[in-house]
């Protein structure tokens, strides 16, 4: 037993000093990290630093830097895949330490950008070439650019919610609810799957946020409203989750479930629906082509609530990618970010939504355009404020916790209403919010 | 000189590496304790005893020490089937050694690869399922979903795994107990449990109050299995548990370091009472 004690002492004591020693002066006011113009004149080796680990063993990664030494022959690019990468480069920011281009974790606040990253050009120039540049502006300055940009919605499989007799978009939970009726009733697949043991796809149902009321400030919103008072969008899509478990659409036992194997699942038609970002559709589709399916079979469809008779959807940004301050090599570092970000097919092969303003749709994104479904893109004003309160009231509104407790109780493993957790919820929150000023 | 010096170069190893990897991050956390720091923050502020008087302040982060309950039930279970097995295996028997690995190799299978097996294990349609329904059982259970269930299940697998490391100190101890006396003993026509109640246990006496202060300080601080196999999901959550999240997730590092501040007090001073009624004593069976 004391291997515990030892394992939790070892934990506990190794994750708290890492971060305490390291370097603490301010760079701030460092050069901006300007684009080379002259692509022979760029040197250095510069490391990347990437939550995608696959990618990095896979090759892929080697792949884009080999095309992108075709262009800068001086220039090495060196990857580094992170599979802790919220935890970890967290850690490795409080050192000098953390490759030269690397994306930013999202617990650091944007107010403190300036200190760990190299501005990257004033928020006037940017914010004509890219989208998203908003989150990552500090004083006419941008830090950050979004890598690509989501939207979420349904992921479903198309052959049974046809043969279910589903063929036309549900346009209100009411309607998603019979629709997963149907499903249960007239095949043998799972209507929807939580993923409630890996935990983080049911935190994306925090982003029904927007795609519910349409409105590009339901973000900041939840920082002055209670998020789960009737009607709210988080309110709404939380219900939508809490009906579907408790009229038993969803597996029978989601303390055992697995991410991977669902992938399979989804393709074979095991599974029916899931909710995930856009991001997910090119996996599912590799898992069809894997199982010996049509990857045709993997639809997409938004949130069911229309506004003014139209679906909408937020193009949600991913991870922003930023230069450190401390980089040596500054110029080579701003190579590789605008090739990356502008010239790669990194967007377009995860069939995301390429933060460069005027580039195409992806593919997946067809049914949307022709469903007239409009593309809206939230402001970011209240984030940091978002995160101050969500962290002081421990809700977690972005985290599994709270919705995995939402699903223990309407399956009856744990008491109460889905009443009784939202206005405990919506009560940790205003009082969070009314403390924070 | 020379001598004096020769047993702390020989010792320095270990107590460089105890230095750097427990002292030295136990101060840091006790520091990290009475300041409001996020896990980043260059500067955090210093708030006093601010933490302490936060965490004591709210019972909801104390009633997860009900779930230790069920692993300190656990925690002696082990213990008992640990002392049968290993008095019973320290006779001469056939496969005796054999038993022996099969009993410690859990112990050997690192903690979270065991937790991915019993999450086969527990799952519906899974191994023990399986099992049960070849002996006709059909529970139906939710082992893991079921909120009265799934602390039982968790500390299932947790006396799986360290039932070999008390067996072991067990065994050791039974074996360093002279045979002569067994032989005494049996020549004044004691049998086996006379040996076991008047022999063997006086005799591995100070094991016995070691195991059990392990037995109560690990289940008050259970980590790995909940939290790889529920993630302290449906009523699983422990104290560890909880502070890591308050760590890692909400970014409060002051409080969560109050949090194991608090947890190590505890533990010291369940220890401290337990010395207290069970005094060590030189046990002397001659």
């Amino acid at each position: 037993m004391y291997r515990r004690t030892l394992a939790v002492a070892l934990a506990l004591t190794l994750a708290t000093p890492l971060a305490a020693c390291g370097g603490k002066d301010d760079p701030a006011g460092s050069a901006d990290a300007v684009s080379p113009t002259d692509p022979g004149a760029v040197s250095g080796e510069i490391t990347v630093l990437t939550n995608r680990t696959d990618l990095v063993t896979d090759g892929t990664m080697q792949k884009y830097a080999d095309q992108f030494k075709a262009l800068y022959p001086k220039v090495t690019v060196k990857f580094e895949g992170v599979t802790d990468y919220e935890g970890e480069v967290k850690i490795r920011m409080n050192t000098e330490n953390y490759g030269d281009v690397l994306l930013i974790p999202n617990t650091v606040v944007t107010e403190d950008y300036p200190k760990y990253f190299a501005p990257l050009g004033s928020a006037a120039d940017l914010s004509a070439k890219y989208s998203f540049t908003d989150k990552a502006k500090v004083a006419d300055k941008v830090y950050g650019v979004a890598g690509f940009a989501y939207v979420n919605g349904f992921v479903y499989n198309k052959d049974v919610w046809a043969q279910a007799g589903v063929t036309t978009w549900p346009t209100t939970p009411a309607e998603f609810i019979t629709a997963l009726q149907a499903i249960r009733s007239k095949t043998s697949a799972t209507p929807y799957y939580t993923n409630y043991h890996d935990g983080w796809p049911l935190s994306s149902w925090s982003q029904v946020v927007g795609s519910v009321s349409c409105d590009p400030k339901a973000n900041d919103k939840l920082v002055t409203t209670d998020p789960w008072a009737d009607g709210a969008d988080i309110a709404t899509g939380d219900t939508l989750l809490f009906d579907i478990v408790k009229n038993k659409l969803s597996e029978a036992d989601p303390t055992t479930t697995n991410w991977e194997d669902s992938k399979g699942q989804i393709a074979t038609g095991k599974i029916a629906t899931m909710w995930l970002g856009s991001w997910a559709i090119a996996q599912m589709q590799d898992a069809a082509k894997k199982a010996g399916k049509d990857p045709s079979v993997i639809g997409y469809m938004p949130f069911p609530k229309q506004v003014d008779g139209k679906f909408c959807s937020v193009v949600a940004p991913d991870y922003q990618y930023a230069i450190n301050s401390h980089s040596k090599n500054k110029a080579a570092a701003r190579a590789w970010f605008d090739w990356f970000i502008d010239k790669s097919d990194s967007a377009a092969v995860n069939q995301a939504i390429s933060a460069v303003k005027g580039a195409p749709l992806p593919p997946a994104m067809q049914p949307f355009t022709a469903a007239g479904v409009r593309f809206i893109e939230l402001s970011q004003a209240g984030a940091a404020k978002l995160t101050k309160i969500d962290n002081a009231s421990e809700v977690g509104i972005s985290k599994p916790e709270y919705r995995q407790k939402l699903v223990d109780t309407a399956r009856g493993a744990a008491p109460g209403d889905a009443k009784s957790i939202f206005t405990d919820l919506g009560k940790r929150w205003t009082e969070a919010a009314k403390t924070l000023g | 000189m020379r001598t004096r010096l020769v047993p702390w170069l020989y010792l320095l190893p270990a107590l460089a590496l105890l230095i750097a990897f427990t002292y030295i991050p136990v101060g840091s956390m006790i520091s990290y304790s009475f300041t409001d720091w996020d896990g980043l923050d260059p500067d955090p502020a210093f708030v006093g005893v601010d933490n302490y008087v936060q965490l004591f302040t709210r019972p909801e982060l104390f009633t997860v020490f009900l779930v230790s309950g069920y692993y300190l039930l656990a925690a002696f279970v082990q213990t008992g089937l640990a002392l049968y097995f290993a008095f019973i295996l320290s006779f001469k028997l056939r496969l005796r050694n054999l038993f022996k690995g099969i009993l410690f190799f859990p112990y050997l299978i690192n903690g979270v690869a065991v937790s991915f097996v019993f999450l086969y294990f527990f799952r519906p349609g899974g191994t023990l399922d399986a099992v049960l329904a070849l002996f006709g059982a059909n529970p139906g259970k939710l082992w893991l979903g079921d909120p009265d269930l799934v602390n039982v299940s968790l500390s299932g697998v947790s006396v799986w795994r360290f039932l070999g490391l008390n067996f072991v100190l067990f065994l050791g101890a039974i074996q360093a107990v002279p045979p002569e006396l067994h032989e005494a003993a049996e020549l004044d026509g004691a049998n086996r449990w006379h040996v076991f109640r008047h022999i063997v246990v006086p005799g591995i006496k100070p094991i016995l109050s070691l195991s059990v202060i392990l037995a109560v300080s690990g289940s008050l601080s259970v980590f790995e299995i909940p939290f790889v196999m529920t993630g302290g999901a449906g009523d699983s959550k422990t104290f560890v548990i909880q502070t890591v999240k308050l760590a890692f997730q909400f970014n409060k590092f002051g409080l969560a370091s109050a949090a194991a501040v608090v947890l190590l007090l505890i533990v010291l001073l369940v220890t401290w009472v337990q010395r207290r009624l069970v005094p060590e004593e030189r046990t002397d069976l001659t």
